[in-house]
């Protein structure tokens, strides 16, 4: 019988619901013999009033010990066990699930040194916030047991450069047991990020991956209003006109909005009592990538102006000028200018009135 | 005058050098530094005269473990399999932990060579460079 497994949430006049469908938290999951297991990863992030709520879920296999690596757009004020359906509900709202084959896992229910900003212990992960650049926070990591994939050096960097907060979560399997926790069984954790500049960190879901390597999440987010985002995704339609062997990267499969037994059911849940019983506005976000091509987060803008962000999503902001003036416009622009210049001298070289 | 005399002779004599072939310096072999960041050898393709030993300086800037190991082939192979953790320092092999700045002699012969780090995962990253010799 197939289980739904929940994922992580993220929250922001966004709330961004980010589920993470089945198994895996976000972020780089490393094994102590430096092997990654990718599975799918469900996410929920929510903004509403300046708060990001991040909501994704850790589930472990086994008796291995396991560690993972969030970097996180703000510093967030409380780091709590999320809600138990939180992440299955959002799936069951927007998947099809076939008759019969759902059961619900709550049991799941620079280098200077890397800065300790918060601590706490979620059932049997041990969960650390970290301020530091990419060199600090992968000595800390390193220090501390954590098994760095080669790209983790520049993936650090691509997020250090944007924000200097990561969230490091490590399973204690000894704890585990004492809990009576068996493989498979997932911990929802729910970050609290106040934040003006929300984004979902999608890169790091590709963490030690081979370029060729599928990577499949789903995202969903929860906010006041239609978000604008970046990379746009595709829609439905487009995505399953391609090519068997392209993957589509961004699939938006959902943008409605989210209906009012939907918000109870989410606001019944422990801890999602902040978020409003009616007007708010459901995205579902397909991840579906190759490894190698995910070189990008998703920025959200759920202000109206319709204006994410191309740093918040990690882009070159000259490459995805906000404007639509792309580089080879600015390009046309300077050539005639310079033709302008030319002309003028020329026309004085030669005695004629320029222009 | 006699400042151009001594011109042309420092001239000539630096060109001597430049041409001159590959021999044991009194001073010490060359020094190649190499930077290892983003699990990448920057630069990737260094140039050896035949028979020059080279001090080669590692310098580690990334915050994860790495190797330098000079070889051919079946050099890379024997350690894309192995199972040492870490390597003691020999001649062209040593461990370069993050952060830090190791150095390693190596002589080449006549042929080119391999450098490449087999810490898991990171030989298939793409993390090899080769030496021309010539």
């Amino acid at each position: 019988m197939r289980r739904l497994r929940l994922l992580v949430p993220i929250t922001g006049a966004l709330l961004v619901l980010l589920v993470a469908s089945p198994v895996f938290a976000c972020g780089g999951l490393i094994a102590p013999n430096g092997a990654v297991q990718l599975v799918r990863t469900t996410t929920l992030a929510a903004y509403h009033e300046g708060i990001e709520h991040y909501v994704t879920s850790f589930e472990f296999a086994g008796d291995g010990e396991f560690g993972s690596i969030v970097p996180l757009p703000g510093v967030p004020t409380k780091v709590i066990r999320g809600g138990d359906w939180t992440l299955q509900r959002l799936a069951l709202e927007t998947q099809p699930q076939p008759e019969g084959e759902l059961l619900f896992a709550v049991d799941a229910a620079g280098a200077a040194e890397a800065r300790v900003i918060l601590e706490t212990k979620i059932d049997a992960l041990d969960v650390v916030v970290l301020e530091g650049g990419a060199i600090s926070v992968g000595n800390w990591a390193r220090e501390h047991g954590f098994l760095l994939p080669p790209d983790a050096p520049e993936v650090l960097e691509f997020y250090a450069k944007r924000s200097p907060i990561f969230m490091a979560v490590r399973y204690d399997g000894a704890r585990a047991a004492d809990q009576g926790l068996a493989a498979g069984d997932g911990t929802p954790v729910h970050v609290v990020i106040p934040t003006t500049n929300p984004w979902v960190p999608l890169r790091i879901l590709a963490l030690g991956a081979p370029a060729e390597a599928p990577v499949e999440a789903d995202v969903y987010l929860l906010t006041d209003g239609e978000p604008a985002t970046l990379p746009v995704a595709i829609g439905p339609d487009e995505a399953s006109a391609l090519a068997q062997e392209i993957r589509p990267g961004l699939v938006l499969e959902r943008s409605e909005p989210a209906s009012t037994t939907l918000l109870a059911d989410l606001r019944s849940d422990k801890g999602m009592s902040w978020l409003p019983g009616e007007e708010v506005w459901l995205t579902y976000l397909r991840v579906d990538a190759r490894a190698g091509d995910l070189t990008y987060d998703l920025a959200i803008d759920a202000s109206g102006a319709g204006q994410p962000a191309p740093i918040a999503a990690g882009l070159d902001p000259i490459a995805t000028d906000a404007n639509g003036l792309g580089p080879a416009l600015w390009v046309a622009l300077a050539l005639i200018a310079a033709f302008v210049l030319v002309g003028g001298l020329e026309r004085r070289r030669s005695g004629r009135p320029a222009f | 005058m006699h400042t151009h005399r001594v011109v042309a002779a420092v001239l000539l004599l630096a060109a001597g050098a430049a041409c001159a072939p590959a021999r044991a310096d009194p001073a010490g072999p060359r020094t190649v530094e190499i930077v290892l960041h983003h699990s990448r050898f920057e630069p990737s393709t260094v140039q050896a005269n035949p028979d020059e030993t080279l001090e080669f300086v590692i310098v580690n800037t990334d915050p994860i473990d790495h190797e330098f190991i000079v070889g051919d082939d079946s050099v890379q192979d024997l350690h894309e399999r192995g199972t040492e953790a870490h390597h003691d320092p020999r001649p062209g092999e040593v461990t370069v932990l993050a952060g830090e700045t190791v150095t390693t002699t190596f002589t080449f012969g006549e042929q080119d060579l391999l450098f490449g780090c087999h810490v898991p995962g990171h030989y298939a990253y793409g993390m090899r460079g080769v030496v021309l010799v010539g």
